[in-house]
């Protein structure tokens, strides 16, 4: 991952650099106008955060099976960028249906199912940080329970009823579309991949730090 | 003079209450539709998505600042313990 790292670093830095270019590019729809350009940057934050809580559940499940220290050092890392990356999905979303939609919220099947994927992994951060001593398996648990509403969240605009757009928007998108955005959902998709890393990294130092206390005192 | 006396007391106690009793002009029953909302109600979209996009930056900037910050800390102490952990030093 040390070789890859700056590689990676550098295609998504250039990939965030054209995406304003190729978002600017890309036609108006339709009905909603330049509004709808918002897109470019919601849906992608979203497939990170997906990405992310996907990380976090894998990772929790070898905590709990196996008790690896190194999966839960990624699945930390994996909880903070599903808080993050959620973060901008529910920030971006009622910006974008304000406008779209004529309400900031709507408490719909996708957003209410959304938010509380969001909480799920709050609750994660919250947990480590105050659970104290063996809060690693509780939240290993935790990190499942929000990897299982992954797929909720992605179907339940084509069960339900909702304002919200239909998942078969994206594969439906024309190519002056789908290009800006499949070059934004990579840009984002590599820094989830840099961030990840780089919080792996964070973790990492803390251990040996852990570590060295209790060599000290020994 | 009388004649005008007496126009002005019919115009004060029969013309007036007649006028004051007169119903003001009444409000529609219901909304009444129209084929365009009026330009200054119309929400502009480029704030919203200037914005979702300056939201989306801050949020990258500052989460990589506070990786950095608390990378340089954590760092710091590893390599201040490994000081102490070299030299017999207890805490």
């Amino acid at each position: 991952m040390t070789k890859l790292f700056t590689p990676l670093l550098i295609v998504t830095a250039a990939l965030f650099a054209y995406a304003p270019f190729a978002i600017q590019n890309a036609p108006y729809e339709s009905t909603m106008g330049l509004v709808q350009k918002i897109f470019y940057f919601h849906v992608p934050a979203w497939i990170a955060m997906f990405l992310a809580a996907m990380v976090c559940g894998i990772a929790g499940a070898i905590v709990i099976f196996a008790g690896r220290k190194d999966a839960d050092r990624v699945a930390q890392a994996a909880a903070e960028l599903a808080v993050v990356f959620g973060l901008m999905g529910l920030i971006t979303g009622p910006l974008w249906g304000r406008k779209a939609w004529g309400v900031w919220w709507q408490w719909d099947a996708r957003l209410t199912s959304a938010l509380v994927m969001w909480l799920v992994f709050v609750a994660y951060l919250l947990l480590r940080k105050y659970g104290g001593a063996g809060s690693e398996k509780l939240s290993a648990v935790l990190a499942l329970f929000g990897m299982a509403n992954v797929p909720f969240v992605y179907w339940s605009v084509n069960v339900w009823r909702t304002v919200h757009p239909k998942t078969s928007v994206v594969m439906t998108l024309e190519p002056s579309m789908g290009i800006p955005f499949l070059l934004c959902s990579l840009a984002f998709v590599g820094l989830f991949a840099v961030l990840l890393a780089a919080r792996v990294r964070l973790e990492t130092v803390r251990g040996s730090v852990d570590e060295l206390y209790l060599s000290l005192e020994d | 003079m009388r004649r005008l006396l007496s126009l002005s007391f019919a115009f004060i106690f029969v013309a007036l209450p007649a006028f004051a009793l007169q119903q003001p002009p009444s409000p529609p029953e219901g909304f009444v539709p129209a084929s365009s909302v009026p330009g200054q109600e119309q929400l502009p979209a480029a704030p919203l998505v200037i914005i979702a996009y300056a939201v989306v930056w801050l949020l990258v900037l500052g989460y990589l600042w506070s990786i950095w910050s608390r990378l340089t800390q954590a760092e710091r102490e590893l390599a201040d313990v490994s000081r102490r952990l070299a030299t017999g030093q207890r805490r």
